[in-house]
């Protein structure tokens, strides 16, 4: 078994290791990811907005 | 506090210091990982699936920790009508949800290998759990009215009426006979769990605690200017 299949096994635990970590990104980057985009674009209409004031 | 206020300070200062929260988050959450899956030693009882606890602590300590922070926010909200912390308290409710939901899913599945079992009833379980319905009621309330300072007012009375949870969590593995262990890390007379695996564990729990306030911060931000936008669009329609 190469080094990195014995990481990839965790002992044993891969079914219980791997998603706890998955989710983990799953759910952290999503949010990272939503507030970013929802950010930019309010960023953008927000100019926009500023640019047509009278 | 006060100074921040203002939306205006708010936004200056906020642009000031998120590019150095950003950084730090992006190296906290690195290193931590690196020394969670890489450095940290595999448990004597528990083998690898120890690893879950590298992310399952940080995510509980960040449950709580957001849940209070909210409550704080709600009560500058409510005491001293701050606008600024009305939303902050309304924008740390999503990311708190999201820490709880991980720490419940993250424990559970180490607890089916090393318990035996993907849940119990016990206290420090079902007390995160109220936790995460507290988190999902909390949302559901600040938006159940027409009109948003009604909401935030009704949202922030429950998110004090929930703080009474948090002691509940804290002690649960005191107070009552619980599957889940006791307290290893903030216990009086120190932490008795090895040096080897603690640091790691406070490294990734500093790297949430950033990835945290950068996120809040982004979205503290964002709504202010959600708001702002209203407010010009209503003028140019006027």
């Amino acid at each position: 078994m190469g080094a990195l299949d014995h990481f990839l096994a965790m002992g044993g635990y891969a079914r219980f290791v791997w998603p706890a970590y998955a989710l983990a990104v799953i759910v952290l980057g999503g949010f990272a990811v939503e507030t970013i985009v929802t950010y930019r674009r309010r960023q953008r209409a927000l100019d926009e907005a500023e640019r047509r004031r009278p | 506090m006060f100074r921040l206020a203002n939306p205006n300070r708010f936004m200056q200062w906020s642009a000031r210091i998120l590019p150095w929260c950003a950084i730090l988050t992006v190296l906290l959450l690195g290193a931590g990982l690196y020394l969670a899956l890489f450095v940290a030693p595999p448990d004597y009882q528990q083998g690898e699936s120890v690893r879950i606890m590298y992310v399952h602590v940080p995510a509980a300590y960040m449950a709580t920790t957001v849940y209070a922070l909210m409550a704080a926010a709600s009560a500058v909200a409510l005491i001293w009508r701050h606008p600024v912390a009305d939303i902050a308290a309304r924008e740390a409710a999503p990311l708190g949800a999201g820490f709880t939901l991980l720490c419940l899913v993250s424990g559970s599945l180490w607890g089916k290998p090393m318990w035996g079992t993907w849940w119990v009833w016990d206290a420090r379980l079902t007390s995160v759990l109220v936790l995460f319905f507290l988190y999902l009621g909390y949302m559901a309330l600040v938006h159940a009215f027409d009109e948003p300072t009604r909401g935030a007012r009704a949202g922030a009375i429950l998110a004090l009426v929930g703080v009474v949870n948090l002691p509940i969590i804290k002690f649960s593995v005191d107070w009552w006979n619980t599957l889940h262990q006791p307290a290893s890390i903030f216990r009086l007379g120190g932490p008795t769990i090895a040096t080897s695996m603690l640091w790691p564990l406070a490294i990734m729990a500093l790297g949430f605690t950033l990835l945290f306030v950068t996120l809040w911060l982004v979205r503290i931000r964002s709504a202010l200017m959600a708001a702002k936008l209203r407010a010009l669009r209503l003028q140019q329609a006027a």
